[in-house]
């Protein structure tokens, strides 16, 4: 099967559901970078900015009226404007306008030959070792650790008798200097590319490593790279002018530092003088500075923002407060609404008019496929929804109380004393640079305020209970030292510690092994008959689901589509989206009967 | 710990045989022409090899290297070409002045940009846009320019500080504090600016991680949440951060520093290498190395103690 | 005459740190896969599941045993023979979303393969046309980027990319977990209905005894990177021998509150017995 019309290769045509994601709100993901970059006025106007200034400076054999060390005795510090002298003379009656212009050379020099030898070695530095063996890396490693240990400028100064003072010299130098940073850059890219599954991909597919290097990887790099030259043109530049104005090199080579150090010395009898070459150096390289930023903006898109911590949820509707209640529910659900801003500013609601209940003692299985909103209505009743969300509407009513609009105070109040949350992924859900006991402690302190005594020996009861089989060394623990199924243990034994009506677990069992799931499962069967509690879980595992649950909720991209008791909607599925989930489950009876394909069209 | 400092000091000391092997070889280049300056206007051919040849600088690098690292690790790193003042003691004293700048300008940097960073990434809002904007402000403009501008305001136009010079802390602390204000300004500024939006990075990044919600359903409260749990596990890239800017600093010291006319470093090396002082420019080389090694040492201790992960046992 | 072969297929990964002890995660495998077969390959995370089909796919050297595909030895192949098997033995893997990279159009995505092994650009555009239509993907999807499809589709495209070069072994390392389950179900039948059309073989790893037995002809159970039961699909997953076998069939919770019931009961009067 090489062609298409080959007669071997027949369509295969399954029905499928899943729908393109219209390509309209993608399309501004398309353009090509630099039109997204041109587009923005920030890097709009550096460029411009800074292409005239180095346009200037390539035009200045044509339109500088002086050469750079013509001195005229009658001209010393000329005052401004002085014919023939546009910005006056300087100490020694050189025409001061047309040193600005020589000078403008040779910092464009100095950041070409700065940034191009810091590119030059970075990037091959970082591609070899980020990509290869760990033997090539630690060496590489170590050389760039070499770079990195004398202070540049000190290493650039002591090494003037072997450059000779030569700008060009020192800058090469200095891209020396400059490359670790590329370096860092790059290879921490390339380790993070390397194992990503499509560069596999691509080494299964038969491609050798310079191709992988010049497709995968380099165009994952590109982007920082052009970022960071443009903020090492502006160092290369600063510090060019900083050693020019320390005296470092040729007093023929006109260049900023020269022409401000002049000036300083001048400061009493002509202050205008260190003016004009320190604007012109302060343009350039603050006009670098913000090209850096702006392109980092449009190449490495928005950062995530800063947000008040403990600010509480965003409620957009007016709560109804004093609804009527259900005596004898623990948690009423009514009408939440959840949306978050969408592409173009417009709120895309996640979740529409959810309404569920929850008896004191219930297991209610929330369950629907990624995306149905079931993890933001389980965070919007721990009151722990990202800024960026808001809540349209609804109500959320626990033990009698509303919950919508309380602030975070009083809902911090609440949890971990009266409600409580497991979360799926058990590693990241640990505090790494705290021991576990202590982790837990504080948080059985927050909410009982016990004394701290009372309050470890309770914790390592509970790690007892919760299956931990050495408790003491787990409580004595980092995250790190314990296992993921441990770890899962652990974050059970935080939630239940100070007895909560109501336990939310959010996909408890997914990131782990099976037989280590139906574990945890009986534990949390368990610790519910023992305290009591009610449970809220959340998971899209229909087998978890019969395991514990007492009754079902099924969700849709943002509904309820069916809810009921776990029997009957096992049994009997009204809605048609709950029979086609329960449909597409691989049961037992699914076995493959049909024997080994025949082989046709083998591969030549 | 005893064990893990002693072979970071060791790959240190190793290191730095290595860097002043490098800066060996290249100065060896340069002997003649030491020896020619060291005669002066009657330097003929002859004397200069006479010269180079009573220095003990005709014989090869490696032995040269070798008798110079023994003499070092004795405490004594030789004298002056040209002056033939002790070189450790003088390294010494330039150093004190530059550390004088340096360490203050840390230090208030690193509390500034802690106190800036984590401010900004857990109030958002005006205060982030604040933040925000003094970072910006800060990186634009250069050491260099920062230096002349604020001698131009404050010493010569408003005539608050001196302009220039230096005093010693032993002789007058309230004179030492006036001559370093500028100086010390001129390194925080880009210093803050840098280090205060890596911080609210870091704490940005740590605000948004998963343990950060789940020690919020424990009713944790958000001041433990931010300066307890985000803030130490974003303390470690920070304190590299730190290190980092130490670096810096120093170099920008040994810029500004002329700007001043501070008796530091920076002038001494410069004066050194300009003459081709070659005892004078490996003592310097030493120090400088050492610095780094002892910063770099001092970084990953406290990295140890922050980042449990990164613990040496 | 089996299509690929392992025998006492040992993998060890260097430890942490310099000069650390190496730990071997495979402790000699043996394991075949016939022509048009799939050969479904169970087991918990640190089984070393996922290490064998990179084995196979030369992603890790062994450090002993031997891997034969087509009766030839190479698992010591590298550099140009090895790259020479890519148009034999191909991969599905199991993250859509890493799996393609991000920057590169679907249709640069598949004809990368068809390139690196000589066809020019017009006769790999119409075979990328072919191979989207034959995982049910419409034509129009060759300009556009992963990130404009849903997992079930970067999936479909993963398999297109795998069949692009007509292989006669994918390795599947749990290609449908990361899907939704509506979708999970299409992408196997997907599988199958392409080994029907092509005779292609899979070696199909995962850890969900459901999905093997849904695509698999034959199932191998790994426990700590031994292999610790292998038989016809239907025997291990309904009434295996060995005792992990069983422990992984009675955990695996049934959507059937009352069946599960019962399989729980089972599950505790087990590892009664065995405790």
């Amino acid at each position: 099967m090489s062609t298409s019309d080959d007669p071997t290769t027949q369509t295969v045509r399954t029905h499928s559901t899943e729908h393109v994601i219209t390509a309209g709100a993608d399309a501004s993901q398309r353009t090509p970078t630099w039109k997204k970059v041109i587009r923005d006025p920030q890097a709009a106007i550096t460029i411009g900015l800074l292409a005239a200034i180095f346009l200037i400076g390539a035009l200045t054999p044509l339109i500088a009226p002086h050469g750079p060390n013509d001195a005229d005795l009658s001209m010393v510090n000329a005052p401004v404007g002085t014919s023939g002298y546009l910005l006056g003379g300087d100490e020694s009656g050189r025409d001061i306008f047309s040193r600005l212009l020589h000078s403008i050379n040779t910092a464009a020099i100095s950041a070409l030959i700065g940034t191009t030898v810091a590119l030059i070695v970075g990037v091959t530095g970082g591609l070899v070792g980020g990509y290869f063996n760990r033997a090539t890396q630690s060496i590489t490693e170590w050389t760039f650790a070499l770079l990195m240990t004398l202070p540049g400028v000190l290493l650039l100064i002591i090494l003037m008798p072997v450059t000779g003072g030569d700008y060009r010299a020192t800058m090469f130098v200095f891209g020396f200097l400059l490359a670790p940073g590329i370096y860092r850059i790059v290879r921490n890219l390339v380790l993070g590319v390397k194992n990503e599954l499509y560069v596999d991909a691509a080494r299964v597919s038969g491609l050798g490593n310079v191709r992988i290097l010049g497709r995968h990887v380099l165009s994952i790099v590109r982007g920082p790279i052009i970022i960071a030259a443009a903020f090492m043109a502006g160092s290369a530049i600063a510090v060019q002018s900083g050693l020019a104005f320390l005296g470092v090199g040729s007093t023929e080579i006109p260049s900023f530092g020269a022409m401000i150090s002049s000036g300083f010395r001048n400061l009493y009898v002509a202050p205008a003088q260190f003016l004009w070459p320190s604007l012109l150096l302060g343009v350039i390289t603050a006009s670098l500075v913000l090209l850096g930023n702006a392109l980092r903006d449009t190449l490495e898109g928005s950062k995530p923002k800063a947000k008040k911590v403990g600010a509480g949820q965003r409620v957009v509707a007016d709560v109804e407060r004093d609804g009527p209640t259900d005596p004898d529910a623990l948690l009423v659900i009514r009408d939440l609404g959840i949306a978050y801003p969408g592409v173009d500013g417009a709120p895309n609601e996640v979740v529409r008019g959810v309404n569920l209940s929850l008896a004191p003692g219930d297991v209610l299985g929330l369950v629907g496929e990624s995306g149905s909103g079931k993890t933001q209505t389980a965070f919007s009743t721990l009151g722990v929804l990202p800024s960026e969300a808001v809540i349209t509407g609804g109500s959320i009513r626990f033990d009698g109380r509303e919950l919508l609009g309380l602030d975070d105070t009083s809902m911090a109040a609440l949890r971990g004393s009266a409600i409580a949350y497991i979360p799926q992924e058990p590693m990241s859900n640990l505090d790494p640079s705290f021991r576990v006991g202590s982790q837990l402690v504080e948080g059985l302190r927050a909410a009982t305020s016990m004394p701290r005594k009372d309050a470890k020996a309770r914790v390592i009861a509970l790690l007892d209970r919760c299956g931990i089989v050495d408790p003491q060394r787990t409580f004595d623990a980092y995250p790190h030292e314990i296992s993921g199924g441990m770890a899962q243990r652990v974050l059970i034994a935080g939630a239940v510690a100070s007895r909560p009506k109501l336990l939310i677990a959010d996909e408890p069992t997914t990131a782990l092994d099976v037989t280590v799931q139906a574990e945890i499962l009986d534990l949390l069967r368990d610790l519910q008959h023992e305290l009591g509690m009610a449970v809220l879980l959340v998971t899209h595992n229909f087998g978890v689901v019969a395991d514990i649950c007492d009754r079902i909720a099924v969700m849709k991209e943002g509904e309820i589509v069916e809810n009921g008791a776990a029997e009957e909607i096992f049994g009997a599925p009204r809605h048609e989206y709950t029979r086609m989930l329960l449909g597409s489950i691989l049961d037992e009876d699914a076995v493959r009967t049909d024997p080994p394909a025949a082989v046709k069209g083998v591969a030549s | 710990m005893t064990l893990y400092i002693l072979r970071r000091l060791a790959a240190g000391v190793m290191l730095a045989l290595v860097i002043l092997l490098i800066v060996f070889l290249l100065i060896s280049s340069s002997f003649d022409d030491t020896a020619r300056t060291m005669l002066g206007q009657g330097a003929t051919p002859e004397s200069t090899a006479a010269l180079v040849e009573a220095r003990g600088w005709d014989r090869p690098v490696i032995v040269q290297y070798v008798e110079w690292i023994w003499h070092a690790v004795q405490g004594d790193l030789g004298q002056s070409a040209f002056t033939s003042l002790p070189v450790r003691s003088a390294v010494v004293d330039r150093l004190a002045v530059t550390l004088s700048l340096i360490v203050p300008a840390l230090l208030i940097t690193a509390i500034l940009s802690v106190l800036l960073g984590v401010w900004a990434a857990s109030h958002g809002g005006v205060i982030d846009r604040f933040a925000q904007g003094i970072s910006l402000v800060g990186h634009i403009f250069p050491a260099l320019l920062l230096a002349i501008g604020l001698v131009v305001l404050f010493g010569v136009e408003l005539g608050w500080l001196p302009a220039t010079g230096y005093v010693r802390f032993g002789d007058d602390t309230l004179g030492w504090l006036r001559s370093i204000t500028i100086p010390v300004i001129v390194l925080v500024i880009p210093g803050v600016a840098n280090m205060s939006a890596q911080v609210r990075g870091r704490m940005i990044d740590e605000l948004n991680r998963d343990y950060v919600r789940t020690l919020r359903t424990r009713g944790i409260s958000s001041r433990s949440i931010v300066y307890k749990h985000a803030l130490r596990n974003a303390g470690s890239p920070a304190l590299t951060v730190m290190s980092l800017e130490f670096i810096q600093m120093f170099g920008a010291a040994l810029i500004i520093e002329n700007v001043f006319a501070l008796p530091g470093f920076g002038s001494y090396a410069f004066n050194a290498s300009l003459q081709g002082d070659i005892p004078v420019i490996l003592g310097i080389s030493v120090f400088g190395v050492a610095l780094v090694t002892v910063v770099h040492l001092v970084t990953d201790i406290l990295n140890g103690w922050l980042n449990p992960k990164a613990r040496v046992h | 005459m089996s299509l690929l072969e392992l025998e006492d297929l040992r993998v060890s990964y260097p430890g942490r740190g310099f000069r650390a002890r190496h730990v071997e995660v495979l402790h000699g495998v043996s394991l075949d896969v016939d022509h048009g077969e799939t050969v479904g390959l169970v087991g918990e995370s640190g089984s070393g599941k996922t290490t064998i089909g990179r084995a196979v796919l030369g992603l890790v050297r062994p450090s002993g045993g031997s891997i034969r595909f087509a009766s030839q030895e190479i698992s010591g192949l590298h550099g140009r023979a090895r790259r020479g098997l890519a148009s034999h033995i191909q991969v599905v893997f199991q993250d859509p979303y890493t799996s393609l990279n991000p920057s590169m159009t679907i249709g640069d995505i598949l004809a990368e393969p068809l390139v690196v092994h000589g066809a020019t650009s017009r006769d790999a555009r119409s075979r990328v046309r072919s191979l989207l239509d034959q995982v049910g993907l419409p034509n129009d999807a060759i300009d556009r980027l992963p990130r404009e499809f849903s997992g079930g589709q970067r999936q479909r495209v993963a398999i297109a990319r795998a069949l692009a070069p007509g292989p006669q072994l994918i390795v599947c390392d749990e290609p449908v977990s990361a899907l939704d389950l509506s979708t999970q179900a299409r992408v196997l039948d997907l599988f199958v209905d392409i080994q029907r059309e092509t005779g292609v073989s899979y070696l199909f790893v995962s850890h969900d005894l459901g999905v093997v037995r849904h695509i698999s002809h034959r199932v191998a159970v790994l426990y700590r990177g031994d292999l610790v039961e292998t038989g016809d699909a239907a025997t291990v997953t309904s009434t295996p021998e060995h005792p992990y076998t069983q422990r992984l069939l009675l955990a695996a919770p049934v959507a059937d509150p009352a069946r599960q019931r019962e399989k729980r009961e089972e599950r505790k009067r087990l590892l009664a017995a065995h405790a």
